[in-house]
This record gives structure tokens, sequence and C-alpha cells, in this order.
């Protein structure tokens, strides 16, 4: 239809559609979160779950701090109200770490904070401070070879849609790094904490055995 | 989330000096799990947060020397559930702690913010100003209503029960709980520290602005004694619980003919405090541990409860659980 009053009194609307996508929008996200303005930008553009940035004048805590995620010091400003999950994602431009819920019910944002499983969203950011951080990005290693999980779960197709999977691989670290040869029962306890709406429990379960290298645990029902 | 300013003391003292002086305008947090949610959604709106997590001397779990175990009320629900202390001593904790929602919250959860956590009825949680929000009507306890998860017992325009799994375990235990506010130390029995709407409408504990559970005490007396904790939930983790039911029995006598000499025993989520079942202690103490005292227990458990519209179906929950219990122990 080329003209603009289609009858019902007002114009169709017209949506500008790209022909190629030059940027996808993960390299769009990351580019804004590391542009000059990153900081207050990030904090307008993610009010979703955001936090309200009405802040008084300074009292209570610093909000500059130095936050060991991945082995590295990283400065940040940090709100006061400020979750792990947010300062991770739109500070630190480290979106591996998913946000499902924001609420601790889905376990999407689950990072290791001194080696154990927590919900990043549910976690003060100013609460940590002093703490080791590792997230998904962390397990990488010297030279961008997977972790043995990581691997495991592309052997094992352990995602389906892949959202929740990050999550998933963290708690199973958490797993292997306190209790390297897991029965399929303890890895099942373990990964109770992360919903998986695709359904791929027993997927992701394989692929935990594969990691911790008893094979001979993994059942396909 | 909305703004606050944040405080993280490092002691006790500072903790309870900054929350006196903020009164109204100040909020306590420890794991944050429950907080964060209410701040989240906008509902509870405190000026000054106070993060209790820096606190040192509130962590770990101890001996105390009259025989008893000591936890301090930031220890995590994982580290009370894998301590052999605890394990040992008092299974019935051990285990209760090990039922809290799920694993990535008991490593943050703490045992004080498990049993000061608030009540989860679903019409208080979405901020509707009924009776605990301080209105002047209840939404639950109505024609329509649904009340589904609601109390059996202790209604007082509000019908929401306890939701905390470590709460009866507690009351099981005889645990005394130590509470430090502006006006010094206080210890406060289990059984009491959680109070109903009969007392206090928009709380489910004694503490009062200001004030900061510290520590809980397990006495000597239930140290070793036989534990069994169940939870009914509509999901294996996260949920909270449809009722759960605590035990701590001491028995005598060879296996098969064992007689139960002393027994506490409470279940949670069917009233707005953990509720002791004393007719149950009068029934089984003294009897044979069989399953005819066991029979008897269920029954007198669920005497005088009185459902709402949609949790019938509480009745033959509770009585079985109490049954197993005195069975199972």
């Amino acid at each position: 239809m080329a003209d603009d009053n289609d009858g019902r009194g007002y114009p169709e609307p017209r949506f500008d559609i790209p022909t190629s996508r030059a940027t996808s929008r993960r390299q769009f996200i990351k580019g804004v979160i590391a542009s000059g303005a990153a900081v207050s930008s990030a904090g307008y553009l993610f009010t979703i779950a955001g936090c309200s940035r009405e802040q008084g004048a300074a009292r209570g805590i610093e909000r500059m701090l130095t936050l060991n995620v991945n082995g590295k010091m990283k400065v940040v400003d940090v709100l006061p109200n400020e979750t792990l999950a947010m300062t991770l994602r739109y500070k630190l431009g480290l979106t591996g770490t998913k946000l499902g819920c924001d609420r601790g019910e889905c376990g999407a944002c689950t990072v290791l904070i001194d080696d154990v499983a927590h919900y990043s969203c549910s976690t003060l950011t100013h609460a940590v401070r002093s703490r080791a951080i590792t997230t998904i990005e962390g397990l990488e290693g010297p030279n961008g070879e997977l972790h043995p999980v990581q691997q495991a779960m592309i052997d094992e197709l352990g995602p389906q849609c892949g959202f929740c999977t990050p999550g998933q691989i963290m708690s199973a670290v958490a797993l292997l790094k306190a209790n390297p040869k897991p029965t399929r029962d303890e890895a099942r306890h373990s990964l109770s904490g992360n919903l998986c709406r695709c359904g791929a429990y027993d997927h992701y379960l394989n692929a935990v055995m594969r990691a911790a290298g008893s094979g001979e645990n993994v059942s396909r029902a | 989330m909305a703004a606050f300013e944040l405080y993280q003391p490092d002691s006790i003292k500072g903790a309870v000096d900054l929350l006196g002086k903020f009164g109204k305008d100040g909020w306590a947090v420890a794991g944050g799990n429950d907080s964060l949610d209410w701040f989240k959604d906008r509902i509870k709106r405190p000026k000054y947060v106070v993060d209790l997590s820096g606190i040192g001397e509130l962590r770990g779990i101890r001996e105390t020397s009259d025989g008893g175990v000591e936890i301090g009320a930031l220890t995590t629900l994982t580290e009370v559930e894998r301590s052999p202390l605890i394990q040992q001593r008092y299974k019935v904790l051990a285990d209760a702690a090990g039922r809290v929602a799920s694993p990535q919250i008991r490593n943050s959860g703490t045992i004080g913010g498990n049993v000061c956590q608030d009540a989860r009825c679903w019409y208080y949680r979405y901020g509707v100003n009924c009776y605990r929000a301080g209105g002047n009507r209840c939404y639950a306890d109505t024609p329509e209503g649904q009340n589904r998860e609601h109390c059996l017992w202790g209604a007082d325009r509000c019908v929401a029960v306890s939701p905390s799994d470590t709460a009866p375990a507690f009351v099981a235990l005889d645990a005394k709980m130590v509470v430090v506010g502006p006006k010094g130390e206080r210890v406060v029995p289990a059984e009491e520290f959680f109070i109903g709407p009969n007392v206090e409408i928009t709380r489910m504990t004694v503490l009062e602005k200001g004030d900061v559970l510290t520590a809980i005490r397990l006495p000597a007396e239930w140290s070793g004694a036989r534990g069994y904790f169940e939870k009914v939930a509509d999901r294996q983790t996260w949920d909270f619980p449809l009722v759960n039911i605590a035990a701590a029995m001491v028995v005598s006598g060879a296996a098969g003919g064992e007689k139960i000499d002393k027994i506490r025993i409470a279940a949670g989520a069917v009233q707005c405090v953990p509720r002791r079942l004393t007719a149950v202690e009068a029934v089984v103490t003294g009897q044979p541990k069989s399953a005819e005292t066991a029979s008897l227990a269920g029954q007198s458990a669920v005497r005088g409860a009185t459902p709402l519209n949609f949790n019938h179906f509480k009745i033959p929950l509770l009585q079985n659980l109490v049954t197993r219990a005195i069975r199972d122990a």
C-alpha cells in the first residue's frame, strides 16, 4: 500500500529496516558500555530492572571500589543499591552473566564468589568488595580454550536455547571445585538452583558427569 | 531498586547504633535474599540500609561452656547444613537448613535471615495495603481469596504463615535467640521469639527497629537427640513449605521396644508462628515408639485446625507428617 492513510485515519508506521546487519546487538551493547560515556549512559539505557539513580549526598559507603573479577582488579563506581549482576553486565561489560528473573528464582545470574555459587542478582556489589568473583568469562584458559565443563556441554549437546547455560556451567564448576567426582545425584542436587525452561536438565547432567571424567555415569535415558 | 544510603558497620555495636539512629527509616540486610526482593519491587523503601555482612563476630559455629552450641546469626545455611557439630548433635537443624530454597540461596542466605524472614502471603508481597502492611483488610481470607498456603491456626485478621524451614527446628530444639538492641542484650526462647498477628500484626518476630539477632544458642539438653525434619512443598527446590515438621526426641530401650522419653515437636507453615505441637508431646511422652503411638500423635496434631477455603489439604498433610516423624525419627 503506497498510501500513508489506509482509511483508519492515521498513517501506517514506517520502520527503517536495515538491509545488512553490520553490528550485532551484543556488539552494540558492549560498544555502548565500553564507550567513554559508558557508565552514565548505560544507567539510562538499562533502567528496566535497574537501580534508581536519584542518590542523596554521599554518606555511608564510598562508591568507588575495587572489585576482584576473574583475577583482575577493576575500579568501578558502584551505586549503593546496585546488584552484582548489574555491575558485571552494565559497568564491566561481562554480559555472559544473564539476568533472568532478577529475583533469585532462576539461576541465570549464577557467579562464583570465593569459588561458591551465588545469585549475582541478589547480591549487593558493595557486600562483595573484598571477595574473588568469577564469571563465565573467567573460565577461559590462557589461550582462549574452553573450560572442561564448557567443552563437555558442547560434546553432550547440553544446552537447547542456551540462556540458562552460563548459570548452569557456573553451578557445575562450583560443584566440581568442591567435589571433583560427584555422583549423578550430587550433581543434580548442586544444579537444583538453576532453572532450564527448555527442560534440558538431563543433558546438562550428562555434561557435568563427562566433565567430572566419570563417563560411566553418563546415561541417556 | 529505589535509592538508599548504604552503611557497612564492622561491629555489632556499630550496627545497633546505626539502626537505632535511623529508626523507622533503617533496614538491616544480612544475605539480602528477602530484602532485595522487597526493594526491587519498591514496596519497602528504607532510606538507610545497614549491611551486616561485614561483621565478623556474627559468623561461625562454636561450642559453649555448658555443652551447647552457639550459631552466629550470619552463618550461612550451607555452613549450618554441613557443620559436623550440627550434624552430629542437632541433626534436625542440619536437615532443615539443607531443605531451604536452592543451593545458591543457602550459600548466601543466613541462619538469622532465615528465621527473621517476612511472611510470603502473596497479597502482602504484591504490595497491597493489607493488615500486615498497616492497612485495614485481608485479601487472602475472603470468599475468592487464594489461601492455599495460609494458616490452620491463629488467624487474627491476618492469615499468613511462618515460611521458615529452620524456625520449627529451633523451636523443637528449645533454642535461645540472642538479641542486641539499643537497650542492650536479651535472650529470648525460640517459642517466644516468633509472634502472631494477635501480638503485633506488622511483624513476625519480637525484633523491633534497631534490634539485631546476633546468635542462636542450642541447649545441651537436646544435644545428640534424634531428629526428624520433613518438608512438603510444591517443588523440591526453591519453594516455601506447604507444611514442614521438626522433631527432637530422646528414646530409651532396644530397637523394636523403644520408648519415647522426651520429645519436642513443631510444625511450620500452619500458623503465623512455628506451631509447637504440645498435644502430640503429651500423647507420645512415655509411650512405646510404635505405629499406634504415631497414629494417635497424628490425630492429636490436627485437633482444632480451622481451614480456610483452599487449604483443607494441610490437615491430612500435617497429620501424616507428624505420624511419620514419630514413627521414623
